[in-house]
């Protein structure tokens, strides 16, 4: 049986869901990267799913897929007491996202690191810089071309 | 006096708080502009314990993972195991015996004990009651012993297995805990004297660092803290794992959410786990602690010397991993800090494809700055204090 | 003339023996152990010479090596002569405030007058809040001369709290002026004979004032705020290390002995014991002959002054461990809106009773 969440998802953005599954019950929609703030808006705002926590955001690297990255975002329900997976895949030529800040301010460190690790530029991040690495760190180390034992010292000038 | 105020030259004074200074345990930096003692602007720089935690993940085996998550909270390492084992079980499909959900809460809570005490101890410690911090330390120091007596480590448990346990409970284990138990509760005796009705405690910690339920949700709180503001959310309540739901505990819910608040729930979450621990033991059943699924988990010594499909299987997971089937799934488990979520992509190869953990207390540091903005330096302390920021959890 | 002289020097030998050779470096053993004994610990007990431990007593004498051996460091750009100048101005007010503590009462021996006190001031209460005051440059000067900024606050903490808590320290004792009517420490000192007659009876609340007061004149937990560790790292000696440390470390332990003094000269009946009057004493200790009686009576009341000294650096241990530590402003509003207005108060009753009677 197709979960509430899933089932309103697919009545009102019938062209920017893209896929949906409920794999060991964790419902998850796949979307375009265009609507995902409307989506999200939408989420958190519709009086039968109020989805009020972003517990997670995260990216996946698909390395070798067309659409190589995979914006991930868990979201939970206080009030009905569910959750979804939101899957949003982003090409590496075009990799941007649009940021969600505005809707969930726990986002803003989430979003920083995902860009941090995999390199996701969030449009609208007022304040997009590295998060967990250093400013001079070259790369972004989730990606699964940057290799395992790649090191990158950082060393300051010389007194 | 008017005229030399206003031709007195003020500025701002910036200072780097950390990332080694007494208060920022757990390396992190603060970089606070004060204008006198009124903090003016905060900024948190994280990632000094950043260790490359899902990098090193997706290049392990399954099992090999173990150990990493016992480094995330080391205060509370067997919850971040059962986090993670319940997760590659969801992926996988495998329901534990009995005995081992039972033993999972047992040693579940305790870690959970062993955190909050540390916790609330270190809220003493930086107020500079360092009485209450010795005597927490003793109870921890206590619940670290059973520990020890369990998994034969005291920080690092590596305790927990995919579809088991490492192994089964030591014989005594119940008198044991009942004793220690006892002396927890003395001890809590004693800090709730020395603290919670403190006056200089109470007004150190009262009405700093609010965060009102609302607020709370959108920035991403969770457990202690969350419940502080006064949410009742709590994993282990809202969506039951293991055998939680068979057993009877309260969630303690703050009213302001204030730091005295997350300081009240803490102390009363020490009493539930011990109640939760007590019952658990108490319903404990006989039983194997190991699936009986030899593709996933060691059969036992003597299978694995008298029988050859024991033997092959024992072989074949100990040199090439086990072999979880292709998907995704997301497991939370309520930590001694909030929902730590474990969110797992299998390609169906021997290592996770993704391994990524939501760590409760990386959205909690992100709000410092809300929280302390406008506010003196030295509420800093309690506050940062309160919100429990681990670094290896936060940096990962 | 050279009687007199040798006396002085003897006094001071001996005031300046207690408190530098004996207070100064037990009290950092006693506060070890102190602590140790309240958090269900053993305490210090490593250092040793040939094995022999003597319960932790060699730490002192261990941590002073070790200071001393440690590179005396001058930050960049600090101010080097107010930086080298602090911790003395600091450790001298807290040495020299003890010359007008009386550690005994007067007495006839060989038909010599012995007074038991270095320097007998008419005005001895003013004498102790003029170099009580003095301390406060030695901090606020370390804070501001050692180019941190840290220290910074810290000696800015100090002096708005030290400043802030001289005034209601100066009017708590107003009442205890008023009842003896005197300033002269001895005079006050000699006054308390009976039990009932001593200044924590006559002026509990004063007694209170004074004693919140003097601890948070001495910078010790739970008004540690200027050297409050988690806040501000060590306040205003962040940047001292070897000797200079060790003067401001032995300039708070001396305080505290000295704080002591007066506390128990003003309140808990100076060098007298309850219940046993001198006459009493003299009487008992009769077998000795009228000189040896007398000195044996000055010894009594010696070891009965610095014993009440004793119970009192450890109540003010007993507190430090015990409390947490205040905030900024919460000691200021202390300071101002609570005991400045009580002691106020205070006086105002103390007065109207001395009228009435």
């Amino acid at each position: 049986m197709e979960s509430i969440t899933l089932k309103k998802l697919k009545e009102r953005f019938p062209d920017s869901i893209m896929e949906t599954h409920s794999f060991r019950g964790d419902d998850t929609a796949i979307v375009k990267k265009e609507d995902i703030f409307k989506i999200c808006e939408f989420l958190r705002d519709d009086n039968e799913l109020l989805y009020n926590f972003m517990m997670d955001l995260t990216a996946v690297d698909y390395y070798g897929k067309e659409s190589r990255f995979e914006v991930v975002y868990h979201l939970y329900s206080l009030k009905y007491n569910m959750r979804i997976r939101i899957k949003v895949p982003v090409p590496e030529s075009d990799c941007t996202i649009d940021s969600i800040i505005p809707i969930w301010i726990c986002a803003d460190w989430f979003e920083r690191e995902a860009y941090d690790l995999y390199g996701i530029i969030f449009k609208g991040h007022p304040n997009l810089k590295r998060i967990l690495l250093y400013e001079e760190f070259e790369g972004h180390p989730l990606r699964k071309d940057y290799p395992v034992r790649g090191r990158q010292p950082l060393i300051g000038p010389k007194n | 006096m008017s005229d030399l105020a206003k031709n007195l030259h003020t500025e701002h004074m910036v200072i780097n708080m950390g990332p080694s200074h007494p208060v920022t345990h757990g390396t992190v930096k603060f970089l606070v502009t004060l204008d006198g003692e009124t903090i003016v602007d905060f900024d948190v720089e994280i990632g000094y314990l950043h260790r490359g935690f899902e990098k090193m993940c997706e290049n392990s085996t399954w099992e090999q993972v173990f150990p990493y998550t016992d480094r995330l909270n080391y205060l509370s390492p067997i919850i971040n195991n059962v986090g993670y084992a319940l997760a590659v079980e969801k992926l996988i499909g495998i329901d534990t015996p009995e005995r081992c959900k039972y033993v999972r809460v047992i040693v579940s809570e305790l870690s959970r004990l062993a955190d909050h005490l540390t916790n609330v101890a270190a809220s003493g410690l930086e107020l500079g009651a360092f009485t209450a911090f010795l005597y927490f330390v003793e109870a921890r120091d206590l619940i670290w012993d059973l520990l020890e007596s369990v998994c034969g480590a005291r920080l690092t448990s590596n305790y927990v297995r995919i579809g088991g346990l490492k192994n089964d409970l030591p014989d005594g284990f119940k008198e044991q805990t009942k004793e220690v138990f006892k002396r927890c509760r003395e001890l809590w005796i004693d800090v709730d004297k020395l603290l919670t009705k403190n006056r200089i405690f109470i007004d150190r910690l009262k009405d700093v660092g609010i965060m009102p339920p609302d607020e709370a949700i959108a920035w991403g709180f969770t457990g202690p803290c969350l419940r502080a503001s006064g949410v009742p959310y709590d994993v282990r309540k809202a969506q039951p794992y293991l055998v939680y739901d068979q057993i009877d505990f309260e969630i303690p819910i703050g009213e302001k959410g204030d730091n005295f608040d997350r300081y009240l729930v803490r102390m009363e979450e020490i009493n539930q786990s011990m109640r939760i621990v007590e019952q658990a033991l108490d319903k404990l059943p006989d039983g194997p602690i190991n699936v009986d699924m030899p593709e996933y988990r060691w059969q036992s010594k003597d299978d694995i010397y008298t029988k050859i499909e024991s033997l092959i299987f024992h072989f074949k997971t100990v040199t090439g991993g086990i072999r979880v089937p292709p998907g995704e799934v997301y497991f939370p488990v309520e930590g001694a800090n909030g929902e730590v979520g474990f969110y797992l992509v299998s390609d169906g190869s021997g290592k996770p494809y993704k391994c990524r953990v939501r760590p409760p207390c990386f959205p909690l540091t992100a709000a410092m700055p809300r929280m302390v903005k406008g506010a003196l330096i030295a509420d800093i302390v309690p506050t940062f204090d309160m919100i429990h920021m681990i670094g290896g959890e936060c940096d990962r | 003339m050279i009687a007199d002289l040798i006396e002085a020097i003897a006094k001071i030998l001996f005031v300046f023996g207690v408190n530098m050779g004996f207070f100064a470096p037990i009290l950092g053993w006693v506060e070890r152990k102190q602590s140790a004994v309240m958090q269900d610990r053993v305490g210090a007990n490593r250092a040793d010479i040939f094995g022999f431990t003597l319960i932790g007593l060699l730490h002192p004498l261990s941590d002073t090596i070790k200071l001393i051996t440690k590179e005396d460091f001058i930050p960049a750009g600090a101010n080097k002569l107010f930086h080298t100048l602090a911790p003395f101005i600091s450790l001298t007010p807290a040495m020299i405030t003890f010359a007008v503590v009386p550690f005994g009462g007067q007495y006839e021996i060989f038909g010599r007058r012995i007074n038991l006190v270095v320097a007998d001031l008419d005005v001895g209460i003013l004498f102790v809040f003029a170099f009580a005051s003095l301390a406060t440059y030695g901090t606020v000067l370390a804070g501001w001369s050692s180019n941190n900024n840290w220290s910074f606050l810290g000696g800015l903490r100090a002096a708005a709290q030290m400043l802030s808590y001289e005034v209601a320290m100066g009017l708590s004792i107003i009442g205890i002026i008023m009842v003896y009517g005197s300033l002269k420490l001895t005079e006050i000192g000699a006054m308390q004979t009976d039990f009932f007659k001593w200044g924590i009876f006559l002026q509990p609340i004063g007694f209170i004032l004074f004693l919140t007061c003097a601890i948070a004149e001495n910078k010790r937990a739970p008004f540690d705020i200027p050297e409050a560790e988690t806040e501000i790292v060590a306040g205003y000696f962040t940047e001292y290390s070897s000797m200079k440390f060790i003067m401001f470390w032995m300039g708070e332990f001396l305080e505290m002995v000295t704080i002591s003094g007066i506390i128990v000269t003003l309140f808990l009946g100076a060098w007298h014991l309850p219940f046993i009057s001198d006459e009493r004493l003299l009487s008992l200790f009769g077998f000795a002959g009228p000189n040896g009686s007398i000195i044996m009576l000055m010894m009594a009341n010696i070891a009965t002054f610095f014993g009440k000294i004793i119970f009192m650096i450890w109540f003010q241990m007993t507190i430090r461990w015990t409390l947490p530590r205040f905030r900024y402003d919460q000691i200021m509003k202390l300071g101002w809106k609570i005991m400045l207005p009580i002691s106020l108060i205070n006086i105002f009753i103390t007065g109207l009773v001395v009228l009435l009677k």
